[in-house]
């Protein structure tokens, strides 16, 4: 099918020609009831501890007041060494987070090296700014590379912070509490896991958006243990009985029974090689 | 032609500077004008997005004059032309190789090579309207 009236293709990337139906769309319903976007409404951290950085986060993605995934993923991987937290739009934070991947690993291809975490957050900031806060993606980024453990966070305008621990997220007030209170410097492993836990588990108590179980990511020079789920809600709902029904649960009420007529067009023999 | 005169300063709007012969709204290809037209807003991002790798240009090319001298943008323009010659006719899409190699976005994947590629579009252009706009013959 051609179109008769566009003298140039249409240029790539995002395509704005539905801005001016939606403002539209808006003022007719009254109330603006206009489909809202996946939230993940989360509870994330991280925390820089001796040999490495713990990351957590809970697993319920919203849909306005709905809980639209029990189990979500919130912790995304970009490369080897580094990984990252989203919080914010559900699709804006996966593919931001699976280009800044894609991105990290050209650049890891074509010079034979682990990239560092530094790099990522620039990638990001620029990606963030140049859509002004459009894109909307929270990320809690934190890796290890060369020059040590490193644990950032990106805003969705573009704003970078490096810090030591740090919660993002409409339960961030809650784990930031805990991690204010628990917090030392050098850390080791275990009290490390245990305060992220602790964090993570005070956001899902606390803050409606966050529930369901708790997801913890250890980064550290020697690899990555990603423990999914490392704590199990108690609210589990186990299923009582089986949904499936059996045959014949719905009556039949009449058959038709048409054959198809098939005539042979054509017929060719091929021999199979049997030796 | 210079980088400032490719700039588009305003994102297409009927009524207003229309696209036709001599000035006047173009009504056998664009339709009849209308004032609702007008006053619905467009996205905010629009404007940036269209000129987005115009702009980065420009401030590219800038940076590496007060750092190398003009010279350095006038030698990279005169690649960048010749290799923004190197396309297919206009309803075919082009692969941009030697464009992209000098931009540096061969090694570089965004929003662009993702959404809306126009090597996958599901609509052609009308391929003599197209050769005629690009000749000028329209």
């Amino acid at each position: 099918m051609a179109l008769s009236n566009s003298y140039e293709t249409p240029a790539p990337g995002f395509n704005f020609d539905n801005a001016a139906r939606n403002a539209a769309l808006e003022g007719l319903f009254d109330g603006g009831q206009t489909p809202k976007p996946l939230k993940t409404g989360t509870t994330i951290a991280g925390v820089v501890f001796k040999d490495g950085v713990v990351l957590g986060a809970d697993t319920r993605a919203t849909s306005s007041e709905v809980v639209a995934d029990k189990m979500c993923a919130k912790i995304h991987f970009i490369s080897p060494n580094i990984y990252c937290c989203g919080a914010g739009t559900a699709a804006d934070t996966e593919k931001t987070t699976d280009l800044l991947s894609s991105n990290l690993t050209i650049f890891s291809l074509n010079s034979g090296r682990n990239p560092r975490v530094v790099m990522a957050v620039n990638i990001l900031q620029d990606m963030l700014y140049r859509y002004h806060g459009q894109i909307g993606a929270n990320l809690i980024l934190g890796g290890v590379d060369c020059t040590g453990n490193h644990l950032y966070t990106v805003g969705p305008y573009g704003s970078v912070n490096k810090v030591p621990y740090l919660s993002m997220g409409s339960g961030d007030l809650a784990a930031l509490g805990i991690l204010e209170d628990g917090f030392k410097p050098d850390l080791e492993l275990e009290p490390a896991k245990e305060l992220v836990r602790a964090a993570i588990h005070a956001g899902i108590m606390s803050d409606l958006g966050s529930g369901s179980n708790i997801d913890i990511c250890v980064i550290t020079k020697q690899g990555v243990d990603y423990i999914r789920p490392y704590q199990e809600s108690q609210y589990k709902h186990n299923r009582t009985m089986k949904y499936k029904y059996g045959p014949g649960t719905t009556p039949v009420l009449t058959e038709k029974v048409v054959p198809l007529k098939l005539e042979v067009v054509q017929e060719t023999v091929q021999q199979m090689e049997t030796a | 032609i210079g980088l400032r005169s490719q700039l588009k300063d305003s994102v297409p709007v009927a009524g207003f500077c229309p696209q036709g012969a001599y000035g006047v709204q173009d009504s056998l290809r664009s339709g009849f004008t209308s004032v609702k037209n007008d006053l619905i807003p467009s996205h905010p991002l629009e404007l940036s997005e269209k000129n987005f790798q115009l702009n980065q240009d420009k401030m590219n090319f800038s940076t590496l004059r007060n750092i190398q001298g003009l010279h350095a943008p006038l030698k990279l323009q005169m690649e960048y032309r010749a290799a923004r010659q190197i396309q297919r006719l206009p309803f075919l899409q082009s692969s941009n190789l030697a464009l992209d190699t000098l931009r540096n976005s061969d090694e570089c994947i965004g929003f662009e090579d993702i959404l809306s590629d126009p090597a996958q579009s599901e609509v052609m252009g009308e391929p003599h309207m197209m050769v005629e706009y690009k000749l000028g013959l329209l």
